[in-house]
Order: C-alpha cells, then structure tokens, then sequence
C-alpha cells in the first residue's frame, strides 16, 4: 500500500514538473512569438540580435529580469507584496491539472473539471487585487480596482458559455467534453454553440486583461496598472502568471468548441488520427489571435467594456443557452442524436 | 429602426473582421528595418558628419588661418591660435573643435576658400572620457589624412551642384 503511495507521488510530481516546465517554456517563447507577430504587423522585423533570428531573446530577457532588484515600495506591505504575484503564478498554474492534452494525458482527470477551471481562473483576480493594494500605490490601487471589476464581470458572461458547453457535452469532465465531440470537424461544438464560443474567447481575453481589454495595465493612463511598483523577479511572475493564463484560455477554447486532440478529418487515414499535435495546433491558433487583436484594436474606454460584458454578452449567452438546451432535447443535427 | 439594424450588424464582428483582415495583410508585407550594422541606408555625398581638416598632394596642409570658420561658426565651437611659421607663411598653432558644441550645420566648410576644414560622412564615432569631445588639429589632420580619398570623392560627386 505504501510502496503504491509512493509509486503514485512520485509519478504526479514528475507530471507535474513536465507540465509546469513545459507551460514556462512555452511561456518564454510565447514573448518571443507575441513580440515577433506585432513586430510583422506593423511591418517591423521584431527582435532578431540575440541568437540566431532573435531565438535566445526570451532567454536574455529571463536572465535580466531575474538578476533585478526587488524594489519595495516606501510603506507597501512586505508580506502582501510578495504573496501577490505568488498567488497570481500558483493559480495559473494550478489550473493546468485538468487541461487534456491527449486522450488519457490528464494530471487529474476529475469529474468537475470545468468548475475546477472556472474557479482557479477566478481566484487569480485576488493576486490583482493584494498586488495592487499593498503597493500603496494609486496606479497600482487604481489598476487593480479596475481589474477586479472586470474580471468579476467577464466571469459571469464566461461561466453562462461553460453552462452552454456542459449542457451540449452532458458532463463537467474536460476528458469527456472532448470525447463528445469525436467525429470530424462537423461534429465540433463550434457550430452549435458558435455565439458562445465567440463570447467565451472574448471573455477570456479580458479576463486575462490582454488587449483590447487592457485598461488594468493602460500604459498610457495608469502607467502599468497593478504591477506598476514590482521590478525583477516578482514582476517576472506576475508576467509568467499572465501567459500562462493566456494559454489555459487558449487551450480550454480548443478542447470545450474545437475538439481538443480530435482531427477535423473523418476516415482512415494518418491525417484523421486523434493526436496531442491537434490539440497544440488548436491552441496556438488561439494564441495568435490573441497577438492579431492585440495588434488591430485600440483599447476599449472602461464603460464600454463594462456595457459589453453586462449588456450585450450577458443576455446572448442566457438567451444561447435555452437554444442550445431546446436543439439538444430535439436532436438536431449531427451533434445530438 | 436603424439603431436596432446597427445593433444587429455589430453583433456580426463584421467591423472587428475588416480590422483583423488589415493587420493580417500587412503581416505579410515586406518589412521596411533595415538591419543596421549589417545593412545601411545609402549616404548623401552631402552628408556632414566628423570634421576633417585636408592638405595639399605634395603634403602641405591647407588651411591658412584666415578664421573665416571661426567667425562663420553659429555654435562658437571652432577655436583657432594663428603664428607665423618659419618660412613666413601663416598658419594655425591651434585649431579645435569641441564636438558637443558642433550643431554640423556645415557652415565651416562652406566658408572655408582652401577647401581646409569639410565634414565627413563619418557618423559613427563616440568619445570614452571627458574632454574627448574637443578635436585637435592633429587629430583633424589624421582624419583627414585616412580619408582623403572619400573626401575627395564626394566633393566632386557634389560639385558640379555648388
């Protein structure tokens, strides 16, 4: 009993630290590809001194970033100060344990992983929030406030489209969500729920305060919002926090509307076949389009965003939700019946 | 009427979609950097950028201290001492340029009647410790010296203009 404890420990921590050192490299690299896509909209060629193409960039900019000082603001509160940008990396990681990347490659493979998820994104607002108050800062307090707000309001139009989700899949397991929808790219919830998934990536992209929802950092209004007092390493995590929020979002979008590891293909052939690489493809589109509308919108004023998330995302999701339950009772289409 | 038509027509992302389509199509455009250190954008013959003071072929320096420069000089950078050299010729003992006080407008060059003092197109160059920034006239002269035949190029790429 104890030796199969043990064997049990042991094979989760070395899951564990594959996933966490694969979310931080893809992270390093995720700056890398976000500085290189809107360098190439705005015609620019972007980072390409360090290394070979500008390949050890993310690597120089770790090393800087670690080898900072730590600066405490003049009166913050040390220990909030420190356990904010924590809390903030702990959650975004912690989320991970449930993501699917493969059918079977689960860390934790348990039935209500779509709230697990919901309320580990969440509980990254509270990193927001400490940060931007023991600062004792008024950016910072002002940033975080706005942050806290939006954030609270996009959970609400983001938790309506899981409800969506969980009322075509029939179950909260991420592992079973994606099985539902086996069968070519007809079969995705992307087209009966296409107004959800809209709103769910929308949301997600202001739930992780990137662009065009980006008043929590509004370099040009509130210098960087929250995370204005933090430099080197604490900074660093925060940053890290972010991205690999960005990724979660990015990859539960694949798995919850596009079909996690499945191919868009039916039949036979090698091409058909479910593999991890779909799913990272999915993701990445994802991902690239987080950097596409970072370089195209400006950013929302902050009653705009508020009208968007209570007045207009709120009510489609409510009123998409009985659609979805009224084609799910009548079988309609490929995807119920 | 036309308020709701419009609610309908946002809800299309038909807006957000011509915005993405524009980014997108420059995504693939071709980049405008130029990589600088490996690559440099072409230089004007008029180009003024480092002083250097030039001599004759046979090895005399030019100039002849008639502080045409020196009066000319907007930015008072340009200092000149004048003697008379032993052969009886007049010529400068000092002639400095203090390169902070340089606004290269040129000036210098343009009143000079011997064709002494030009500026270069050197453009890269920097000075490590304070003080640096003043030039001496022997340090003009060598720069001159190295450059003579760039210098003299551009000149006559430029003079039929003059």
């Amino acid at each position: 009993m104890i030796e199969m404890l043990e064997f049990l420990i042991l094979d989760n921590l070395v899951y564990i630290l594959a996933i966490v050192l694969g979310v931080i490299l893809t992270v390093a690299y995720l700056t890398y590809f976000e500085r290189k896509v809107i360098a190439f909209m705005h015609v620019r060629m972007g980072p390409n001194r360090v290394g070979p193409r500008g390949l050890l960039q993310p690597f120089a900019d770790v090393l800087k970033l670690l080898t900072k000082e730590i600066i405490f603001p003049k009166n913050a509160n040390k220990f909030l100060f420190l356990i904010a940008p924590i809390i903030t990396l702990a959650t975004a990681f912690a989320a991970w344990a449930v993501v699917p990347f493969d059918d079977g490659w689960v860390l934790a493979d348990i039935n209500a992983g779509l709230v697990y998820v919901l309320a580990m994104t969440s509980l990254g607002v509270y990193g927001v929030i400490i940060a931007g108050w023991a600062s004792n800062s008024k950016y910072a307090l002002l940033g975080a406030l706005r942050s806290a707000a939006q954030i609270v309001s996009y959970e609400i139009a983001m938790g309506f489209a899981l409800v969506g989700v969980l009322v075509a899949a029939g179950t909260l397991n991420l592992s079973d969500i994606v099985r539902a929808q086996e069968g070519g790219i007809v079969n995705w919830y992307i087209w009966p729920l296409l107004p959800l998934f809209f709103i769910y990536y929308i949301s997600g992209v202001a739930e992780t305060n990137r662009a065009p929802f980006d008043v929590a950092e509004g370099e040009s209004e509130i210098v960087a919002g929250f995370h204005v007092e933090y430099s080197g390493a604490a900074f660093a995590l925060f940053f890290l926090g972010e991205y690999a929020n960005m990724i979660i979002i990015s990859a539960l979008t694949a798995i919850m509307f596009l079909g996690g590891w499945y191919s868009p293909f039916t039949g036979d052939s090698w091409i058909a076949q479910p593999n991890i690489i779909w799913f990272l493809a999915k993701t990445s589109i994802f991902l690239y389009a987080y950097f596409w509308l970072r370089a195209s919108l400006p950013r929302y004023r902050y009653d705009q965003i508020m009208r968007l998330g209570w007045k207009v995302f709120i009510p489609i999701t409510i009123v998409w939700i009985m659609v979805v339950a009224v084609m799910k009772v009548y079988n309609v289409g490929p995807w119920w019946n | 009427m036309t308020k709701f038509v419009k609610y309908l027509k946002s809800l299309t992302l038909n807006e957000i979609r011509k915005g993405l389509m524009l980014t997108q199509k420059y995504f693939f455009k071709r980049k405008f950097t130029v990589r600088y250190p490996e690559e440099k954008t072409p230089k004007s013959p008029r180009f003024r950028g480092l002083h250097a003071l030039r001599r004759y072929p046979n090895g005399e320096e030019r100039c002849i201290a008639c502080k045409l420069c020196e009066a000319v000089c907007p930015a008072a950078a340009i200092t000149i001492d004048s003697d008379v050299r032993e052969d009886g010729s007049r010529r400068t003992t000092k002639y400095e340029i203090d390169l902070f006080k340089c606004i290269y407008c040129g000036f210098c060059e343009e009143s000079c009647p011997v064709d002494s003092i030009v500026e270069t197109d050197i453009h890269e160059y920097h000075f490590e410790s304070m003080g640096k920034n003043v030039m001496t006239k022997e340090q003009l002269l060598a720069i001159g010296d190295m450059y003579e035949e760039q210098i003299a190029k551009t000149k006559q790429q430029d003079a039929k203009y003059r």
